[in-house]
């Protein structure tokens, strides 16, 4: 399966499972999503659980949380990441909140699905990265799949999860993974190990990263996209690197962090988001407090610029293989 | 030169001979060392307004939101169509829920300033608002209210010193003294988790009112703001939402002419009602005497009605007044006329309600008094047992502190695991 049909097939899967799930968003009903995720789900499901919603995100998620409330288990989507914030106020003060404001009385298990990432000459605002925004929070957690494998199972555990997920798809690997070589040719997901994705039910846990590769010369933390432009980056260098997928940032796996930097003794982090208080900050943060005394070299960052996402310079922007290899060359130098 | 007129901007020298753009910044009637006059307000006559049936179009009712929908006439007689015609029994019980709110909220604002808790907010000459639309719906209907409507927990019996509990963020809050006084929470009562983030409730209504619908449920949900947080995205999103997919809900606006310090002409109130943004939606409008229980109930019973019939959502304004400040934080006379309270005109929802139940015959001012007594005898000994749960400041009446870190999620990730062990190491290292 592509990713895209992974998550159609999730989404497919729960709503035959649980009939408290609903799924609604612009464009996502009968046309069946701009980028195809809930098509034929309207037809399979009625309209009273698949159904196209007014061009208002605050309302989106707003509504979402109304019907939480009631018993039901929706799953919103916002058509870009970038286009998430005129909710923000309904995700960090109400989503995030419910539970811990009223002591459990309420909760809000929404799961937030939201294509993000660049790499697609999506220009400003068809390409953030705003994962760090809720990471911050406390009370949502933030999941990012970089193979169908892991969005069919990654998102059905996000949908029966009893506390709200923002669930962002980097829809530059939607249809095939991407090593950062925009010049060459597009790959499909055929082939792929990650593309073999059963039918029915399994799940992914949350809160569990998945290592890509095992090595010892170094630690790379990533997820997402940039999971495959760091795999073959390390293949086409040859070092024998130790890539971690974190696949859910909050909560996020600590140990399989600290087990794989206490091994290597380095550590890069890799994020097509802007750098300044992006989420590999924390990471930094946490692999200093905690591998201290086995850092052989400072901590690395590859991310994208403190710059807003640009159009034409986009290959300057996206953290591909060269600023990677520069920063591997680095770390092992030390 | 040019096909388009001349806008004459930046040289006004020019010989165009255009007026200079104005802004206008709305300004209330009267402000402080102002004698309030309302003389020239117009009130329509209780009993004008028509009486549409439930199931009619929201666009025939053009005069019902620019009108306002009263009952009980100066003399206390119900009158018009839209009297609801309330056994003498439930009259009775909503005039003893006002009063009881109203002792409630006196005794609480005084707890505030007794420094027995951080903050308080009255809903002193709103009771009507609450408590009649709390009256008119079903008891398992589902309300998303504002921090100004405890007069629907009130009203459906819900424990006064369990809302003590929760002012005084003391060991018997159920919310474990996370919350600000006065942000209830009581699934029993149906009544939804208060926000501090104004208008945020008026979506999350409309969605489980449409998820009650897609259920087959016969439940419906209402909401309430107040008129300032109309201006809010939320508000627009809701009853965008609300038209589209015919939600059972009733969106209520409670315009008591403040927001803080901003008149409701900071809302738009200049150029319109509040009621009347129902038209542009499609949604039923009805404009109401909120301080005529009756007519609140009345309107409250009409959009419950149709929202039961499937024939979609009513907002309803309730014209009222914010008769004290806007919370223990607040100095009105900071900003408007002292006695604007005592001059408004449409008097007092509680002084109202029990002139009509004398009118009837059922009530006399002796009995008034009597209650009156009796209820603040019943907050005074409410209030005494709450606190020996605790008030706030005293350490030993609060949930533990490692409470703090429960319910962020269904599960304590690791991170704050470690933060509540550290908490805890902290506080024995420092002898806590």
């Amino acid at each position: 399966m592509t990713m895209i049909q992974a998550i159609n097939s999730a989404l497919d899967v729960m709503m035959e499972r649980d009939p408290d799930v609903v799924v609604m968003g612009e464009d996502v009903g009968y046309f069946g999503g701009v980028f195809r995720a809930t098509a034929g789900l309207q037809k399979k499901y009625g309209k009273n659980r698949v159904f196209d919603t007014p061009i208002t995100e605050i309302g989106i998620i707003g509504v979402a949380i109304g019907m939480g409330a009631y018993g039901l288990r929706p799953v919103p989507e916002i058509q870009f990441a970038d286009y998430i914030y005129p909710a923000l106020d309904q995700l960090v003060s109400e989503a995030a909140r419910l539970r811990y404001r009223s002591a459990g009385e309420y909760i809000a298990p929404l799961t937030v699905r939201s294509p993000f990432g660049g790499g697609i000459f999506g220009g400003q605002t068809h390409s953030q990265s705003p994962e760090g925004i809720f990471t911050h929070v406390s009370g949502v957690k933030t999941v990012i799949p970089s193979t169908p494998y892991d969005a069919k199972g990654l998102l059905i555990a996000a949908i029966e999860d009893n506390d709200p997920v923002i669930f962002f798809e980097p829809k530059r690997i939607y249809n095939g993974p991407f090593d950062g070589h925009y010049d060459r040719p597009a790959k499909g997901w055929a082939g792929h190990p990650g593309a073999m994705v059963p039918q029915g039910h399994y799940r992914v846990p949350l809160g569990q990263a998945r290592t890509v590769r095992q090595g010892e010369a170094l630690t790379i933390l990533c997820y997402g996209t940039m999971e495959h432009v760091v795999e073959s980056t390390v293949a086409d260098m040859g070092v024998d690197a130790e890539i971690i997928d974190l696949r859910t940032l909050i909560p996020l796996d600590i140990e399989a962090i600290e087990r794989s930097v206490k091994k290597t003794g380095r550590c890069l982090i890799v994020h097509e988001a802007t750098r300044t208080s992006g989420f590999g900050a924390e990471l930094s943060a946490l692999v200093q407090e905690r591998c201290f005394y086995h850092l052989e070299a400072p901590i690395e960052r590859v991310t994208g610029f403190d710059t807003p996402y640009p159009h034409s310079l986009e290959w300057a922007y996206f953290p591909g293989p060269v600023r990677i290899r520069k920063a591997i060359d680095k770390i092992m130098k030390d | 030169m040019s096909d388009q007129p001349a806008s004459g901007a930046g040289d006004q020298g020019n010989g165009r001979n255009l007026p200079p753009l104005r802004l206008h910044v709305p300004e209330p009637q009267f402000r402080p060392g102002d004698t309030a006059d309302f003389s020239s307000f117009e009130i329509p006559a209780a009993g004008e307004a028509p009486r549409p049936d439930e199931a009619a179009h929201p666009g025939t009712m053009q005069g019902l939101v620019y009108g306002l929908i009263r009952v009980l006439d100066d003399e206390g007689a119900a009158v018009g169509p839209w009297d609801p015609h309330l056994p003498a029994e439930t009259l009775l019980k909503m005039l003893r829920a006002m009063a009881l709110t109203r002792a409630f909220d006196a005794r609480m604002f005084r707890a505030q300033r007794q420094g027995k808790t951080s903050f308080y907010m009255k809903s002193t000459g709103e009771e009507a608002v609450s408590i009649a639309a709390a009256t008119a719906l079903a008891s398992d209907d589902m309300c998303f209210p504002s921090y100004r409507q405890q007069g629907i927990l009130i009203a459906r019996g819900w424990p006064i010193i369990d809302m003590m509990n929760q002012i005084y963020s003391n060991k018997g809050d159920r919310l474990k003294g996370r919350q600000l006084p006065i942000m209830y929470s009581a699934r029993d009562a149906s009544f939804f988790s208060i926000s501090g983030n104004l208008t945020t409730q008026y979506p999350q209504a409309v969605g489980w009112a449409m998820a009650s619908a897609a259920r087959g449920d016969t439940r419906i949900a209402a909401t309430w703001c107040g008129e300032g947080s109309t201006a809010e995205g939320d508000f627009h999103s809701a009853c965008t939402f609300a038209s589209v997919y015919r939600a059972p809900v009733i969106l209520n606006i409670v315009n008591n002419q403040w927001a803080i310090s901003s008149f409701s002409g900071f809302a738009g109130a200049e150029a319109t009602t509040f009621a009347a943004r129902a038209l542009g939606y499609g949604i039923a409008g009805l404009r109401v005497d909120g301080n005529d229980a009756l007519a609140v109930y009345a309107a409250t019973r009409w959009a419950a009605d149709r929202a039961r019939a499937n024939a979609g959502p009513t907002l309803i304004e309730h014209f009222t007044y914010r008769a004290e400040g806007h919370s223990t934080s607040d100095d009105p006379s900071a900003y408007r006329s002292a006695d604007e309270g005592s001059h408004w005109p449409l008097g007092d929802p509680i002084a109202r309600l029990k002139q009509h139940c004398i009118r009837l015959g059922i009530w006399d001012e002796e009995r008034q008094a009597a209650m009156d007594k009796e209820l603040a005898e019943q907050v005074r000994d409410a209030a005494r047992e709450a606190e020996k749960n605790g008030i706030l400041g005293h350490g030993l009446h609060h949930h533990p502190m490692e409470t703090m870190f429960e319910d962020v999620f269904e599960d304590m990730p690791w991170h704050l695991r470690e933060q509540q062990q550290q908490m805890l190491d902290e506080a024995k290292a420092a002898g806590l």
